[in-house]
């Protein structure tokens, strides 16, 4: 079995966001990066899944600038076998990027593809529901645990309600919520095998992909600053407040 | 609650822009040292320390060791923490391939040594001593016992500790009582018996064996420092299984108490007793002092990683503190009107310490990995030549990176407890906690006094004077070449000012001290600072000098960080490189008025 693990690079999850003076967007200048927290959670499924003698290969993917090599490079010190990299300096929305992923799955061919539910920086939770239409392939989303059956998948969702089982069949689409399992450290052991692991080069022109983007960015603002909460005196002045001051009820 | 983030950014620029780290791969040994493996080593040993050890550093700090009739508990969370370090292979990270180390620039490991102790100091001394007994078989071992000790150590299944101070001597060693008898069953091997306090890692619950290095006196040992003997003494004798070794009885070594003690709490401090415990020779009869130089050399450039790393998290601390209290206005007005006050970071004062913080890390930081790369040329390079000027020049600034980053990491972690005020005084905000681990590096491993003895004793006059030709040559040629760089001029005088009152420092020293030993020592730890400061100038004018190549051109994004470089240079050269002219002013005055008080009228 075959697993694709498409990764982003991101902010750091600890560094704190600024916005950009002009409101176009947060400041990226001389900013950590790092792998999307739910991306690396889906390396190491992946990883345990070979581990365990379920799958026999692992590929990492990442569209982007040259940087996301270096996630890359993290993705094959986890334990992928090798990793391809989209070169591209457009600014990616989700469905470029799932169809960017598409065109790899179609020459990749693998068994199961593996993403972060979200990243962490546009928190935007669609890459992969795009992802698994555009491929015609049945999804499972916020998953908190996975199995492997002969052909098919078993697959615990996390939901509002509380947690729903379902099997699919594959190939398929996953993404990983944040129980799935803890990652690991990559060792240095693996770090140093990493660099003698192949990473292959495509383009979104290669791969015959529109990256363009569908809707425009009109202002990035600090959300307001939280005011200070008063004291009511009584239920009735609380429901009063939440009716025609917050409009909640 | 305290903050840590490693200072990648910083530590980059001095690996990549100031030492060109890479070219560490031309090197026979060093062929994967590539830029892109030694970033990614760096970024993921942050995270582990970031986000493994750090935490642990305050809880460590409370909680403490636990000693129990001979047996030593670490801290909660020690132990997985350790477990995941070593499955990380990162014990071995220098070390050689052959018995299952990375094999990867010292360089590498100077910079996780300043990351370790910054995240969690009494963490990192675990590994350290390891690392230390693996220097010391691994240079005056036998094949035998390399094979046995040395991949057990790299995986950390068992870890090192080396035994030298006695209750009745520290810095006198040749005042040592331990003694080792032959076995009188088998050949080969001694029977050690004596007591040795102060050591670290001694005992503890983290890995299944501990490998003990004691000095020594054989039954026909001459007197003094010359009748010490290396031995090779396990808690648990190793046992043959199948190919592999794994533990066998317990030894005749045990804890007999773990000291209170200032700082650095979970790291155990242990009293050994040796009663007729199994060791083996560790190299020469009669050598053992000069075994255990090689790795204390190893060891003192590390204790100067400890002081670096100390001022580094103090400093963090520091700012973040200066930039959130908010407290009086500025004194030149209001600064930010829509808060009930300034924040501190508006006050000269507070500004001055955290400058201080700064500009003490950033330079040492590049000069002490300037050092771990010599020492890297030292040992891979392939003209003996080349090997032998890196190896004087290591030798030299040895002391001087232990004793001034030391100090400094001491001073640091006291200015943040003053930006801190009354808070810093409390243990909740994590930062006195640094002045009192940072205390022990100015006094382990050759107090700052002896460190300073070693400079103006012996390295000072080492062949004829060759070691700080060393330094003094290429310093020289190098304000030769850009004093004529306008822009860097005012870096440039104030160094070759103070670099030319080193130089007269060294001669009057070296003239007075022939005749009188007292007048060297009298100016030993003046002069070393003095040495320290310009050594620290020589780094802030190649930094300086590469920020400016940088902003000439298109800095683009990086822009700020090169100008934060310089405004920081400026803080160095204006600020901190004067100290040198009451330092040399000092050295003049010689010894007298240190010497001439009877010890009775004190």
């Amino acid at each position: 079995m075959k697993i694709l693990v498409p990764v982003k690079r991101v902010i750091d999850a600890y560094v704190k966001i600024r916005v950009k003076l002009d409101e176009t967007g947060v400041e990226t200048q001389n900013v950590k990066m790092s792998m999307n927290p739910f991306c690396e959670i889906a390396v190491e499924e992946a990883i345990r899944l070979k581990e365990a003698g379920k799958a026999d290969e692992v590929v990492a993917v990442s569209a982007g600038p040259d940087a996301c090599q270096e996630t890359l490079r993290t993705a094959l010190a986890i334990g992928a076998d090798k990793a391809i990299h989209i070169q591209t300096d457009a600014d990616l929305q989700p469905l470029a990027i799932a169809k960017l992923l598409k065109g790899v799955a179609e020459s990749e061919n693998p068994d199961l593809i593996i993403l972060g539910k979200q990243a962490i920086d546009g928190d935007n939770n669609q890459t992969g529901q795009m992802l698994s239409a555009l491929l015609g392939w049945p999804q499972g989303t916020f998953i908190s645990s996975l199995d492997i059956e002969d052909d098919s998948i078993v697959i615990t969702r996390e939901i509002d309600g509380g947690l729903q089982t379902l099997r699919l069949n594959r190939p398929a689409v996953l993404t990983t919520d944040l129980r799935l399992n803890e990652p690991r450290y990559p060792s240095l052991p693996n770090m140093m095998k990493a660099k003698k692991k192949p990473i292959d080069t495509t383009t979104p022109e290669t791969l015959g992909v529109d990256v363009s983007p569908r809707f425009e960015t009109l202002k990035v603002s600090e959300p307001p600053a939280r005011e200070a909460g008063v004291k009511v005196d009584s239920v009735d002045a609380l429901i009063d407040k939440l009716k025609n001051e917050a409009k909640v009820i | 609650m305290p903050i840590f983030n490693a200072p990648t950014d910083d530590i980059k620029f001095v690996l990549h822009e100031i030492l060109k780290c890479e070219t560490l791969s031309a090197l026979p040994g060093y062929e994967d040292a590539s830029a892109d493996l030694i970033d990614q080593i760096i970024d993921e040993g942050s995270k582990l320390c970031q986000e493994e050890l750090f935490p642990l550093n305050q809880s460590g700090d409370e909680e403490g060791c636990h000693f129990d009739n001979g047996t030593v508990t670490t801290p909660k969370g020690f132990q997985q923490a350790y477990d995941l370090f070593t499955e990380g292979g990162w014990v071995g990270l220098s070390c050689d391939p052959e018995y299952g180390g990375m094999g990867l620039p010292q360089l590498v490991n100077f910079v996780m040594q300043e990351i370790i102790s910054a995240a969690n100091m009494s963490f990192g001394m675990y590994p350290g001593l390891s690392q230390g007994a693996y220097d010391a078989i691994h240079l005056h071992g036998s094949d035998e016992q390399k094979a046995l000790y040395l991949p057990k150590i790299i995986e950390g299944k068992w870890s090192g500790t080396m035994n030298l101070t006695e209750p009745h001597c520290g810095t006198d060693l040749g005042l040592i009582r331990t003694k080792a008898d032959p076995a009188p069953d088998e050949d080969g091997a001694y029977l050690i018996t004596g007591s040795k306090i102060y050591i670290s890692a001694g005992e503890h619950d983290l890995t299944e064996n501990i490998v003990h290095l004691v000095l020594a006196r054989l039954p026909d040992a001459p007197e003094g420092v010359k009748g010490i003997s290396l031995f090779v003494v396990p808690k648990f004798l190793p046992k043959e299984d199948n190919g592999d070794w794994t533990i066998g009885e317990r030894n005749g070594v045990s804890c007999g108490s773990i000291e209170k003690k200032m700082g650095i709490k979970a790291s155990a401090t242990c009293v050994m007793n040796y009663e007729n415990a199994k060791g083996w020779l560790v190299g020469a009869p009669h050598k053992g002092l000069r075994a255990m130089f090689t790795m204390m050399n190893a060891a003192r450039l590390g204790v100067g990683m400890q002081g670096l790393g100390m001022g580094e998290i103090a400093y963090q601390n520091a700012v973040a503190f200066a930039k959130d209290r908010l407290q009086m206005r500025a004194l030149d007005g209001t600064k930010y009107p829509d808060k009930p006050a300034d924040p501190i970071i508006v006050h000269p004062d507070v500004r001055k310490m955290l400058m201080t913080g700064k500009a003490f890390t950033e330079g040492a930081r590049a000069l002490s990995y300037w050092v771990g790369m010599q020492l890297d040329i030292s040992e891979k390079h392939p003209d003996p030549a080349k090997r032998e000027e890196a190896e004087e020049l290591v030798a030299l600034l040895t002391p001087i990176i232990k004793a001034y980053q030391t100090d400094m990491g001491s001073d640091v972690a006291n200015m943040a407890v003053q930006v801190h005020g009354g808070h810093g005084f409390i243990w909740e905000y994590g930062v006195e906690q640094y002045v009192r681990d940072a205390r022990i590096a100015q006094i382990y491993e050759g107090t700052n006094g002896i460190q300073a003895l070693d400079l103006v004793g012996r390295k000072m006059s080492k062949k004829y004077g060759r070691l700080l030709r060393r330094f003094f040559h290429p310093l020289a040629a190098y304000i030769e070449k850009t004093q004529s760089d306008e822009a860097l001029q005012e870096f440039v005088f104030p160094l070759a000012k103070a670099f030319a009152k080193l130089q007269q420092a060294t001669v009057m020293i070296a003239t007075k001290g022939l005749k009188d030993p007292n007048e060297a020592g009298a100016a030993s730890t003046d002069y070393l600072r003095m040495f320290a400061l310009v050594a620290m100038g020589y780094m802030w004018l190649q930094m300086a000098e590469k920020a400016q190549e940088n902003l000439a051109g298109d800095a683009g994004e990086k822009t700020e960080f090169y100008e934060t470089k310089l405004q920081t240079a400026r803080f160095f050269f204006q600020k901190m490189l004067p100290e040198t002219d009451a330092r040399f002013k000092t050295i003049l005055a010689g010894a007298d008025s240190v010497m001439s008080l009877k010890a009775e009228a004190f």
